[in-house]
């Protein structure tokens, strides 16, 4: 059994957070300096523009990219061979959270009832984990720290084992439709496709961990995800809705396997925030 | 793409002047408000109660700021959805409020009274909050102290780049 510390987790998370919260993941500068190139909307590209010139301001004088620093959630894959040593996962995780938030004065999110709204939490806790046990001696955090805009306009839907693919491709392209300016694009879609209920959910947000410029392994996959990313750049909603073609930067699918009756499609909308990591412990 | 500067509070004329997809940079006042404050400020009219600030002299930011570190005039700024305002919209703008700024799209209700009231919704950018910092020259808590990240904050821009959507 392999020991893993507290202290050790803890400060990598701290880290983390502070490595995403400020600047751009390098892949989706890229993907915005290539889409204003490309775009011919005035508009549009005086927005991706100002998005390039806030992520350089961002990384050089330490002030978030977005004043949502967002939800903490966080896939943990905890080998069955770890063990950790000075405290439950997830209060090292929160711990880190609150010190992450204090030191870099993050926008504390979160409040405690979601029907009161009374009570700020004041340290964006608690984060959202997930854990899977999975084979190995290693602990691995993805990270992602998820805005409210974005999440607000994601959707779930239980087609029929019979839906085409136009269904799957109509269904995410309406909601990236009604989502408009409200969720921040340009986009980045984690789509999840079968399993049941919460695990197509789970799945639309673990694609968001995808890094942008793979695609699924199987072609029949990928040639959905460039059907989708087509259809939802087609729309002309663009970038924060003010038109043009850069709606979505990139599209990821996981899929699982499902009951006979099932075909659920659930699709988690990502801003070009898109403030992610991971970290192998 | 028409660049506008203009200063607040905005005459009729002003506002008369612009077209959707300008590129409007503000110089003035805002007042930042989201749902709690917009909540607050209709249970305050529906008693008939006096208002924090006069609303046809203010333009409304829907925004939650990140907190300020030392040394430093304010934390990140930008706008947040502006539909969840919508079903405050209409009272506060019979009510005299004039100029919003936030993201996306109204309803159809919210764009009716603005153009019934000759009234303005600016975009800013979401996301682009280190940007929008930088016009910010003053930054203060105004009041609500206990809505947190959602009180009502005031600040002074210049140059605070946004687009007209609706007017």
């Amino acid at each position: 059994m392999r020991i893993v510390a507290a202290s050790k987790i803890h400060n990598s998370v701290v880290t983390a957070i502070d490595k995403i919260v400020f600047g751009l993941d390098p892949l989706v500068r890229s993907a915005l300096e290539k889409a204003c190139q490309a775009e011919t909307d005035e508009v549009a590209r005086d927005v991706l523009n100002a998005l390039l010139e806030n992520a350089s301001i961002s990384e050089s004088e330490r002030i978030p990219y977005c004043q949502d620093t967002g939800t903490v959630v966080i896939f943990a894959g905890i080998g069955a061979e770890v063990s950790i040593s000075g405290g439950p996962l997830d209060d090292i995780i929160n711990d880190a959270v609150r010190e992450a938030w204090k030191m870099n004065y993050l926008r504390p999110s979160i409040v405690n009832c979601p029907l009161s709204r009374s009570g700020n939490c004041g340290d964006n806790t608690p984060a959202i984990i997930h854990h899977r046990i999975v084979a190995g001696e290693r602990l691995r955090l993805s990270i992602a720290l998820k805005g409210g805009g974005a999440e607000n306009m994601s959707a779930i839907k239980m087609l029929p084992p019979t839906a085409a693919e136009e269904e799957i491709i109509d269904f995410i392209t309406e909601t990236v439709v009604k989502a408009g300016g409200k969720a921040c694009p340009p986009l980045v879609l984690g789509i999840g496709i079968g399993g049941n209920f919460e695990t197509a959910a789970l799945n639309a947000k673990r694609a968001l961990f995808v890094p942008l410029n793979d695609s699924h392994p199987d072609e029949k996959v990928a040639a959905l995800e460039r059907q989708i990313l087509d259809s939802v750049n087609a729309t002309g909603i663009g970038a924060q809705g003010m038109g043009g073609r850069t709606t979505a930067l990139s599209v990821h699918i996981i899929t699982s396997p499902c009951h006979i009756a099932s075909l659920p499609v659930a699709v988690n909308l990502q801003c070009h925030a898109h403030r992610h990591c991971e970290i192998i412990l | 793409m028409q660049i506008t500067k203009l200063t607040l509070p905005l005459t009729a004329m002003d506002i008369a002047h612009l077209r959707i997809g300008d590129k409007v940079l503000l110089e003035g006042t805002l007042f930042t408000a989201r749902d709690q404050a917009h909540q607050r400020l209709c249970r305050l009219l529906e008693r008939g109660d006096k208002l924090p600030f006069p609303l046809d002299a203010s333009a409304l930011f829907y925004c939650g700021p990140s907190p300020v570190p030392p040394g430093r005039i304010c934390g990140a700024i930008g706008p947040t959805t502006a539909s969840r305002m919508d079903k405050y919209t209409p009272q506060l703008i019979h009510n005299g409020l004039k100029i919003m700024i936030g993201k996306g799209e109204r309803s159809s209700q919210v764009k009716e009274a603005i153009r019934q009231n000759h009234a303005l919704y600016l975009t800013a950018i979401g996301g682009a909050s280190a940007l929008l910092a930088r016009s910010v020259t003053s930054f203060e808590l105004y009041c609500w102290e206990d809505l947190g990240p959602e009180a009502v904050y005031r600040m002074v821009v210049n140059d605070f780049p946004c687009y007209v959507a609706c007017r």
